[in-house]
């Protein structure tokens, strides 16, 4: 077994398939960036709120008043240096430093995706992603044919765990046996042309898509392995990320998971890609010359695999921590997040925070748009860590005016997958009392249903 | 084979981009066939609803516009009541229009130049005083409109006598007059504009505009429809006055605090503009339509879910029956009890959950636009 593991860490490949990926991954995320901020988004979601949702124990990364641009900036530009494979190492690690802090900013903002991005570009930080066709290789007159064949196998890993651990997630009698959110989701995109008037509002094609979503996560990883199967594997990760793309609003994802996909292919595809992409550049007479072929050196490969090992452990182990709290997940959203549970619930809610003197026995409402934006409402009302934050800084600006004594309640109400609304948060405990944890929140109400499944 | 098969992928993918981005456009919104006709939604908001009640709003204010002139060619007690009167009947109107923050009424800021309470009477006087106002103007959206009347006519002074005087012996009665006259003829000139608009081009454009985006017109009529309820219905009519937004009850802030006794009459019009626009019942002869409540219950059809227009329905009699209970003046009422006000509110805000959290997820509709990427 060990010996196995042995011979395979000294296995070689092309190292063809890691540079297209680095060059596809660089670009995607130059052009998330640039498109981030022409939406108008750095103002809208990090500049324009007065308060931020933290991270638990990262509540000091916040927003930082015009220097946020800058962060963008660093991002942006490391992520097209990445792409070049110029100062590979660096750049990299500034795009996954930058990166991840923006994300942390905020976690309105959280998606799936944003985190699977943050995962990928700390694993390149260890990959020789610059071995061949970088500019790097230019600069320092050599570059690698070769590299073994496990760094290229992390990012298929990667890839393997967000589909499949998707897939796992939509084993529940919801996605499965209720066709939920989907049947909510799609009759409302009866304005698409084709299949808008005639398929959305189709029960059997809510259980279709629902099926075929979740054998579709369980199954790609498995059809992109094996050759036989890659080229069909392929054709349905364009179909279904393209299909998703023009049902939901999702952003750059679709494309990233489809150029993402490509490392799944032999050393000989991505040769072709370089070989085009040359050509390319040759009609602008750029073109290197000079650049010695070397034997990749295998220094400093153990504590590298050792990281790795762990790495990837945590994210085997990670997305199971849910059972560590009571059920039901999808309610309480203890272990939720970081997971790869992706478009499972339609939830929408509506807290209503009191303010309470309780020796003058008087009180008052909180009007939410105050304080947050309409995301930041949405995302809060149905999210207990959300909605103790928020009343914590709701007490900390109220006991500033000099309210005082004074205690947080809040009135709450949640519907889940097409349940009727049912009161979500204790309505008789005082937020101000409770404190962010690891630790199972007792003050969040009981779900009155069963969702079975992981 | 290879290329075969990547030009095939290219097809594919250049088809969906079609798809994808041509459903962003506008113009998909009359093919729809998936058993609920939308467009048959919306005219019927448009015909048997907005647009009657606009009808009905001009012809209530060109009424107040006459009493008005009326009134300042001869100030006496029984044309200040006759004028009086006609404010009374369009206040009454206004109640069923406040919903709709559509078209030009979103543009020219209509709601916010007709029923923004409560009115700042150091501004209206430094107006009168003046006499170098812009009534357009975002500073006077609290100096104007119903509430101003509301105080030109009731709140000058403690009798009608002492109120009379203004517009007659004292010395700047002529100011007095003309800003009264201006606020008037203002409000009939806005609505009218509205009026003319969906009587001409808009309503073909609401009607049509079917798509379930950001600014279609169910969306945008949706939207309004709950803001009002939660904004405009339960906060101002009764949560800010019965001081659930503040340390203690604000009796003044009630509507038409000035006329004292009028406030329930129009939280009692306002719930019926409610309930009419929810089950899609015509302004003028009450025959219902299709509206909120069968959409529902179609999507309920395929969902399977709760009979949520029925509930939505009973919140809503549930809210009636409350307000029926209260003082004819909210003033009074806060002061004397201002618990049976709060209890109104706790009764008016389950309807908010049901509006905002299930009506909302059975139709898929944004409350917000923030147009964020998904996961």
């Amino acid at each position: 077994m060990l010996n196995h593991f042995k011979s395979y860490l000294h296995k070689q490949v092309s190292a063809a398939p890691l540079a297209v990926f680095r060059i596809g991954f660089g670009l995607m995320m130059f052009i998330s960036i640039i498109r981030f901020w022409s939406y108008g988004w750095i103002e809208k979601l990090y500049l324009n709120p007065k308060f931020h949702f933290s991270y638990y124990g990262f509540e000091w990364v916040k927003p930082l008043g015009d220097w946020t641009y800058l962060i963008f900036i660093i991002c942006g530009i490391s992520a097209l240096f990445v792409a070049l494979g110029l100062k590979y190492r660096l750049s990299i690690v500034l795009f996954f430093l930058s990166f991840t802090y923006i994300e942390f900013m905020d976690k309105t903002t959280y998606l799936n995706h944003y985190y699977f991005i943050s995962l990928v570009s700390f694993l390149m930080i260890f990959l020789p992603a610059n071995a061949f066709y970088s500019i790097d290789n230019i600069i320092r007159k050599k570059q690698y044919a070769l590299i073994p064949k496990w760094t290229i196998d992390t990012i298929k890993l990667m890839l393997a765990i967000v589909y499949f651990y998707a897939g796992l997630a939509k084993l529940n009698s919801d996605w499965l046996f209720k066709a939920m959110p989907l049947k909510i989701w799609l009759p409302s995109k009866y304005d698409l042309p084709l299949i808008g008037g005639n398929l959305m509002h189709q029960e059997w094609f809510h259980y279709v898509m629902s099926w075929s979503g979740m054998l579709y996560d369980l199954m790609i990883p498995f059809l992109l392995l094996y050759k036989r199967t890659r080229i069909f594997a392929f054709i349905l990760v364009v179909f279904f990320h393209i299909f998703t793309r023009v049902l939901f609003p999702i952003g750059m994802f679709p494309y990233i998971m489809i150029i993402g996909s490509l490392i799944f292919f032999d050393a000989e595809v991505h040769h072709k890609i370089i070989n085009f992409i040359k050509k390319m550049l040759q009609l602008f007479n750029i073109e290197p010359k000079g650049v010695k072929t070397e034997a990749y050196l295998k220094s400093r490969q153990k504590p590298v695999i050792l990281v790795l090992v762990i790495f990837f452990v945590i994210q085997i182990i990670l997305p199971f921590r849910y059972v560590l709290y009571p059920s039901e997940l999808f309610w309480r959203e203890e272990g939720y997040r970081f997971s790869w549970r992706v478009m499972l619930m339609e939830k929408r809610g509506y807290a209503n925070f009191k303010v309470v003197n309780p020796e003058k026995e008087t009180y008052f409402y909180v009007d939410n748009s105050d304080f947050l934006s309409s995301f930041q409402e949405k995302q809060m009302s149905t999210q207990p860590d959300f909605i103790l934050e928020y009343a914590h800084y709701l007490g900390d600006h109220f006991k500033s005016q000099g309210h005082q004594p004074i205690e947080i309640y809040v009135e709450s109400y949640v519907a889940l997958n097409g349940r009727r609304s049912q009161p979500y948060i204790d309505p008789g405990v005082d937020l101000l009392k409770q404190y962010e944890s690891f630790k199972s929140k007792t003050w969040i109400l009981p779900f009155k249903d069963d969702i079975k499944g992981l | 084979m290879m290329k075969k098969i990547i030009l095939g992928l290219f097809t594919l993918a250049s088809v969906m981009m079609i798809v994808a981005c041509s459903s962003d456009d506008n113009d998909s919104g009359n093919s729809v066939n998936d058993g609920f006709d939308r467009s048959a939604m919306l005219s019927n908001w448009a015909n048997n609803i907005i647009i009657p009640v606009y009808e009905d709003l001009d012809t209530k204010l060109e009424a107040m516009v006459a009493q008005k002139n009326i009134f300042i060619a001869e100030p006496n007690t029984s044309n200040l009541e006759n004028m009086r009167t006609s404010w009374k009947e369009a206040y009454k109107v206004w109640q069923h229009a406040e919903m709709f923050n559509v078209g030009i009424a979103e543009n020219t800021n209509y709601i916010f130049q007709m029923n923004v309470y409560p009115t700042n009477t150091v501004d209206i006087q430094q107006n009168i005083d003046n006499q170098n106002y812009d009534l357009a103007s975002v500073n006077n959206n609290d100096a104007v409109g119903f509430p101003a009347l509301d105080y030109m006519l009731y709140g000058l002074g403690d009798s009608d006598v002492e109120i009379l005087e203004f517009y007659s012996t004292s010395a700047d009665s002529n100011n007095y007059k003309t800003y009264l006259s201006d606020l008037t003829d203002r409000m009939e000139s806005l609505t009218q504009a509205i009026l003319d608009d969906w009587k001409n081009a808009y309503r073909d454009s609401f009607v049509n505009n079917t798509d379930n985006s950001a600014t279609g017109s169910i969306n945008l009529v949706v939207n309004d429809f709950i803001f009002y309820y939660e904004k405009g219905f339960r906060a101002n009519k009764f949560g800010i006055p019965a001081g659930n937004f503040s340390p203690n009850p604000l009796p003044d802030r009630v509507e038409a605090f000035y006329a004292g006794d009028f406030s329930k009459t129009l939280a009692l019009e306002a719930v019926d503009a409610i309930k009419n626009f929810f089950n899609g019942r015509a302004y003028v002869g009450g025959n219902e339509g299709r509206s909120l409540d069968d959409y529902l219950d179609f999507l309920n059809t395929i969902k399977d879910g709760e009979d949520l227009s029925t509930l939505i329905n009973n919140q809503f009699v549930a809210a009636e029956n409350k307000i029926n209970t209260l003082n004819d003046s909210f003033a009074e009422q806060v002061e004397n009890n201002s618990v049976a006000m709060t209890e109104t509110f706790d009764i008016i805000q389950l309807g908010v959950v049901f509006l905002k959290v299930d009506m909302l997820q059975a139709l898929d509709i944004s409350v917000d636009y923030v147009d964020a990427d998904g996961d």
